[in-house]
């Protein structure tokens, strides 16, 4: 067995035979075929197959979530220092090389947001881990993508231990209990999110947790701010910020720990539209349904139906393209809207289920009076709906067949002395 | 007059390996062998005993459900041996072939004067029948019932497969006399299709609506044309016979004769020459698999395309319906970071780091590996790029798993049989047997609704 001439690929292979009905099989399983693809061969159907596999569709969403990442990991640094000068009182002016590709940016990355990815996956892989073991079935891929959303989504202070209670709730509640990938009805790294939001309020909103330690700061003389676009128009202080639409579009601004830049979020869904894993029906209809929300609501501004006083003017009035570029709207429509398991199925159903999604999310952005973000709620909501929006797009296609039935020529069967007839002498 | 149909939907998988148009005689087998697992749900009754001498055309059993339907022997010789599985259910008939053919001759019937009724009886007591197979279900057609319809696919779109318009060159006079014959067994109309530009001999048939097909594959399979001919409702029966068939009927209405003589193509990158055999049904397979050569040791012999075919070996034996043999490499081999390196040598639907789109006539080599492991269904939308049906793939594959008969037919599975859905198996992200899952919902339908 542990003849030095073998390769570590018969190594495996030999340990594969080993672990084989083993309890630990799956879990020996997944570290295998994470290094190699398995000799496995056709045994009925097609003989042939596609290079498609569940690893690399999950592979390549990953790969277009890389690079909003790294940028995560500087703004973090960026707006924690930029916060600090301008409680000084001299507001940074933004120079992409001078001061925000910087180590230093980078270290409050390191130090802040690569725990929360490490927590994310670790505890909902080890869960994937347990809950594949003791059911014996295969380590399924879905949690690669989801334990890399779930960080990109969370106010970058979020306590690690929080972190780790909504990521064992969401794995398990949200998803292991209907039976684990491709079964779940709600969006995991959602429902992960929804955990912290309704069980941990007073962190996860107000206007502190978006900036690195604005909290501890906060009733010191050191003290910062740590407000997003979305809070300061929430509370009508549309003057308060200084942030252009540059700075909003790529990604300059203080939100969520991935959802700022909008340049990269775009270049990760146009790649996963060229790629052909995510579906281009859900993006665009989502943006279209954010625009048209963003001009009922501009037109009702514009129209003076609502007093300027008015809690809710200052998200009415604002620009309604702008709400595609600040928040995590433009986040969530690519990434976790497209989920093809909790969006709906059928060509025609997703343009319905993005179009709710963009709709849906503007609204409730703008009418939540304790939060002023909705694309979350907006998202586990049209979750629920996808199945209903999926019935009446297939019964339609039933109903087609059915009308179809009235003309159907059915001829009469023949009577079976009709048979002795054809029957030969030979019998 | 000829109408047009043109498929959007679909893919292409180019192969190495198509066979060239240069035709052999390929030696003649000792055994000839007739598999029983290639009609399916036929309980067969057989009619002589091991050591029986059998002239060509003589029956071997007939099906208990219908006895007038008579299975015929391919070749004059000696049965040597009933394979018997679990059971004793029978799995093959095997016979040793004679030095010198004799025939076992019927009067000819000229299908123009003879009646739907005489013509059924024909071809039954000729062994020709179990060509002809019915919709829904994918099973022989019934006698006793009258189709809608007969189609009938000459364009073929399948991974190497063999060239209708080649193989059935010079063939005029048989395919005329059978679909004259089929025409009687139908109100309906005889649907025949060829490609676009053929010349092939099936459109100078009188008695046929001709339908001139373009597109991908699954333009040419029968069922992708039948939707969108004239769809299956409920309770209705279209009948389906492949074109090389139609030869050996119209040779039995002609001649007299069960003459199971066809030209098949060996394909596939394991192949040295890749070319055309005249061979007969149940023949061993060595008999001209060796004549071409074979480059590879660890190989896949295929009865049939690469896509719907069964497995067999090198001394297994032509099917009854095959008119391609296939051989391809195993892929019983790991790959190292299969899943996420860059991909050239594959097909592939997607363009994730596979880059089979940048060269669409390029031609792979595609071995058995799986790509992948078995998982839940996940990703949607990717069926219905290659599923030009009226259908909804996905919801139809999950009701046959749930054996949910309302939805089964509500969502068109009558419609459809297990090699409709082989190009959507092929390209399934969570590598489900699509197949197998509809031949279990129709065998479900079937023994439910009947």
């Amino acid at each position: 067995m542990r003849d030095k001439r073998l390769t570590f690929k018969k190594r495996l292979h030999i340990l594969k035979h080993h672990y084989r009905g083993n309890k630990w099989g799956p879990a020996f399983s997944a570290f295998h075929t994470f290094l190699y693809t398995p000799n496995e061969t056709t045994h009925s159907g097609a003989h042939v197959r596609a290079a498609d596999d569940l690893k690399r569709t999950m592979n390549t969403v990953i790969m277009a979530l890389v690079p909003v990442l790294l940028f995560a990991m500087f703004n973090a640094g960026y707006q924690y220092y930029a916060a600090i000068d301008a409680a000084h009182g001299t507001p940074r002016e933004l120079s992409v090389w001078g001061n925000f590709l910087t180590w230093q940016n980078f270290w409050i990355g390191i130090k802040e947001v690569l725990p929360l990815v490490i927590v994310s996956y670790g505890v909902g892989l080890l869960i994937e881990f347990i809950f594949a073991v003791i059911k014996g079935h295969e380590v399924e891929e879905g949690y690669l993508v989801t334990g890399m959303l779930v960080p990109l989504i969370i106010p970058i202070d979020t306590p690690l231990w929080m972190l780790a209670v909504a990521v064992a709730f969401g794995v398990i509640i949200g998803k292991e209990v209907f039976g684990g990938t491709g079964m779940n009805i709600l969006n995991p790294a959602l429902t992960i999110r929804a955990f912290l939001f309704f069980a941990y309020p007073t962190w996860m909103s107000g206007d502190k947790v978006w900036v690195h330690e604005a909290v501890q700061r906060a009733g010191t003389p050191d003290a910062i701010s740590g407000e997003t676009i979305l809070g300061y128009l929430a509370q009508n202080q549309a003057h308060e910020f200084t942030y252009s639409v540059s700075d909003m579009f790529f990604g300059f601004i203080p939100g969520s720990v991935g959802e700022t830049s909008t340049f990269l979020i775009l270049l990760g869904g146009l790649y996963l539209i060229f790629s052909k894993i995510a579906s281009w029906r859900i993006m665009l209809s989502a943006v279209i349904g954010a625009l048209t929300m963003g001009l009922i609501f501009n037109g009702i501004a514009d129209a003076g139906w609502i007093a300027e006083g008015s809690k809710f003017y200052g998200l009415m009035s604002f620009t309604f393209w702008k709400h595609l570029i600040v928040g995590g709207l433009a986040f969530g429509i690519v990434y976790m809207a497209t989920d093809p398991v909790t969006g709906a199925q059928t060509n025609r159903g997703k343009w319905f289920y993005g179009f709710f999604i963009g709709l849906m999310s503007v609204m409730i952005r703008v009418f939540n009076p304790a939060y002023p973000e909705g694309v979350f709620l907006a998202i586990l909501l049209m979750n629920v709906f996808a199945p209903t929006i999926d019935h009446y797009v297939v019964r339609a296609n039933i109903r087609k067949r059915m009308r179809r039935l009235k003309t159907a020529t059915i001829l009469p069967k023949a009577k079976d002395e009709q048979a002795e007839k054809l029957k030969v002498e030979t019998i | 007059m000829s109408k047009d149909i043109r498929i959007k939907k679909g893919l292409n998988i180019n192969l190495v390996g198509a066979a060239q148009p240069s035709t052999s005689k390929a030696v003649l087998s000792n055994v000839y062998a007739i598999n029983l697992l290639d009609f399916h749900e036929m309980a067969p009754k057989m009619m002589v005993k091991v050591g029986a001498e059998l002239k060509a055309g003589e029956p071997l059993f007939y099906n208990k459900n219908h006895k007038e339907m008579l299975f015929v022997s391919p070749v004059s010789g000696e049965l040597v041996e009933i394979v018997r599985g679990a059971r004793r259910k029978i799995l093959t008939v095997k016979i040793l072939a004679d030095k010198t053919q004799l025939r076992l001759e019927h009067k000819p019937l000229d299908p123009e004067k003879a009646s739907g009724d005489d013509i059924r009886a024909y071809l039954l007591k000729t062994g020709c029948w179990p060509f002809i197979k019915q919709r829904p279900y994918d099973l022989i057609a019934n006698p006793l019932t009258t189709p809608k319809a007969i189609f009938i696919s000459g364009y073929a779109t399948a991974p190497l497969a063999a060239d209708p318009d080649y193989v059935l060159a010079g063939k005029e006079a048989e395919l005329q006399a059978a679909v004259t014959a089929l025409g009687k067994l139908t109100p309906g109309a005889v649907h025949v299709s060829v490609g676009k530009k053929s010349n092939s001999p099936l459109t100078g048939l009188s008695g046929i609506t001709l339908h001139r097909v373009s597109g991908p594959h699954p333009a040419g399979l029968v069922g992708t044309q039948i939707n969108k001919i004239d769809p299956i409702n409920k309770g209705e029966l279209v009948w389906t016979i492949q074109p090389q068939d139609l030869v050996i009927l119209g040779e039995a209405l002609i001649k007299g004769v069960f003459n199971p003589e066809r030209t098949i193509a060996l394909v596939g990158s394991c192949v040295k020459t890749p070319q055309y055999y005249v061979t007969r049904i149940g023949a061993e397979i060595a008999t001209f698999l060796y004549a071409s050569g074979v480059n590879l040791d660890n190989f896949r012999v295929i009865n049939g395309n690469v896509l719907t075919g069964s497995r067999t070996k090198p001394d297994g034996h032509l099917g009854f319906y095959n008119t391609t043999v296939s051989v391809i490499p195993e892929g019983d081999d790991y790959e190292l970071f299969g899943w996420t390196r860059p991909v050239f040598n594959k097909i592939s639907t997607t363009r994730a780091l596979t880059f089979s789109w940048l060269q669409p006539n390029k031609k792979y080599d595609l071995n058995t590996n799986t790509n992948g492991e078995h998982r839940a269904f996940v990703v949607t939308g990717q069926y219905e790029k290659v599923f030009p049906f009226d259908i909804y793939p996905m919801q139809l594959l999950k009701a046959c798993m749930v054996q949910d008969i309302d939805e089964m037919e509500q969502l068109g599975l009558y419609e459809v049989i297990p090699e409709d859905f082989s190009l959507t198996e092929f390209i399934c992200i969570s590598k489900q047997p699509h197949q197998k899952i509809i031949r279990e919902g129709l065998d479900l339908l079937h023994k439910e609704i009947g």
